[in-house]
């Protein structure tokens, strides 16, 4: 079971945020799942459309996806996904 | 005068109020966070805030209580599939525009988006549904571009209070629309405009209205500041007259207001040419006319007169009654008891001022 990790940025908007063990074959069907237990939080991540909003990052055991469309990229059962703010803006 | 107003600034929604002859603050919400359009509904009392997280997306807040609790409503989405143009998909980019829909439709809210979209509630703001007839209408994916954006955005809605079905929008670029049914059918409203910008000046669409208001004692008077020009209409848009200056200051500029009890007196604030956005020769003034934009008057009593360097965003200069303030884009923020005559410094020391609004 992949565990999802937060920027600590998030835990102004979503209370209590923790690493969370989570279900899924996708990165969507992860994204969706964590959205039942922060509800809205997916639309902090991805876009309307269902991209990676631009200024988002996520990597999959330190690397950094490839597919920020359809968001494809594979993890394992022992992955750690890290969704993480890009450093931008003043 | 109404006693309170409401600031959107690049750092969070501020609201001041008037107490003892003196602005203070009342409440400081979202700090550190874009807020695009800070709006409050005249019919409820309810705020509203349109925020621009950069990272996190564009979010839609209100408030029962004047800032003191918040609550997150689904910021308008554009439908799955939905494209700016072909190949670029649709999404809810920035918040740039918000307007109640009258008193005869209490649940009904408008928004305007970039890129291009124009939102309709008819449940008080609980969820938003794009207005597809604009968005499909035959001119927009060819004949709209960025302006003041990067992809056309909705930056006025105007609702008229005599028939609350007719609405006028304001786009940068494409120009003002009219639709008086509510939003399912609309038409354009150019004509008379400019776009110098274009190879072709008087083109169906493609003007760059940077703000639109209406007069309320007579919404058929219409006033707008434009890229090319100060244009007033008296027949609800259907032509629109060039009533700038020619060398004076009232020409440029990005803001307009009128006033509430007289649809010829009307303010602008001047900034210098296209090419470089700055107060003109770093003074900083306000134009008045009170005759229907024959004359305008420069209003410079109390506003910085040299090294000064603030212009004013489109929807941060407002009036009520007798009053009149601004805040610009270096965080100045001024008001005016008596239609601009004479000049007060609220504070020279906030953010990035974005939108002001006078609310009860």
């Amino acid at each position: 079971m992949p565990t999802v990790k937060f920027t600590y940025a998030l835990n102004r908007f979503f209370k209590g945020l923790k690493d969370t063990p989570t279900e899924g074959n996708t990165l969507k069907e992860v994204l969706k799942h964590i959205d039942t237990r922060y509800p809205g939080i997916r639309n902090y991540i991805l876009d309307e459309q269902g991209s990676l909003r631009r200024h988002v990052n996520i990597f999959i055991d330190g690397t950094l996806i490839n597919d920020r469309t359809s968001l494809s990229d594979k993890f394992s059962e022992k992955s750690e996904i890290y969704i993480i703010q890009a450093l931008s803006g003043g | 005068m109404q006693k309170t107003m409401l600031l959107g600034t690049r750092k969070g929604l501020i609201a001041y109020h008037f107490n003892k002859n003196k602005w203070t603050v009342e409440n400081l919400s979202f700090e550190g966070a874009p807020v695009s359009i800070a709006y409050a509904d005249p019919r409820t009392g309810t705020w509203w805030a349109c925020i621009d997280y950069g990272h996190w997306g564009v979010k839609l807040h209100r408030s029962t209580d004047r800032g003191k609790t918040w609550e997150e409503i689904t910021a308008p989405a554009y439908p799955e599939g939905e494209e700016i143009k072909d190949g670029i998909p649709a999404t809810t980019r920035y918040i740039w525009a918000m307007a109640h829909g009258g008193n005869k439709y209490p649940s009904r809210l408008w928004i305007g988006t970039d890129p291009g979209g124009l939102f309709l509630s008819e449940d008080a703001g609980n969820s938003f549904q794009l207005v597809e007839t604009l968005w499909r209408h035959p001119t927009r994916k060819d004949g709209w571009f960025g302006g003041g954006r990067d992809q056309p955005g909705i930056h006025s809605i105007l609702v008229d209070p005599r028939n609350e079905d007719r609405v006028h929008i304001g786009i940068s670029c494409a120009g003002v629309f009219e639709t008086i049914d509510a939003g399912k059918t609309w038409a354009l409203r150019n004509a008379g405009m400019r776009a110098d910008f274009l190879p072709d000046p008087s083109a169906e669409t493609g003007y760059d209205p940077h703000i639109v208001v209406a007069a309320p004692t007579n919404p058929d008077v219409l006033w707008q500041q434009n890229h090319c020009g100060i244009f007033r209409s008296d027949d609800g848009a259907k032509n629109w007259i060039d009533v700038g200056e020619t060398e004076g200051p009232a020409r440029f500029g990005f803001a307009i207001a009128v006033a509430e009890d007289n649809p010829e007196q009307a303010w602008v604030a001047p900034a210098d040419s296209d090419m470089t956005r700055t107060a003109i020769k770093g003074a900083l003034c306000i134009c008045r006319t009170d005759d229907n934009g024959k004359t305008w008057k420069a209003l410079r009593n109390g506003l910085p007169q040299e090294n000064c360097f603030d212009i004013v965003y489109r929807h941060a200069l407002a009036t009520s009654r007798d009053a009149l303030a601004f805040g610009t884009t270096t965080g100045n923020f001024f008001f005016s008891p008596d239609r601009g005559d004479s000049w007060q410094t609220v504070n020279n020391y906030l953010p990035m001022i974005y939108s002001v609004q006078f609310v009860e």
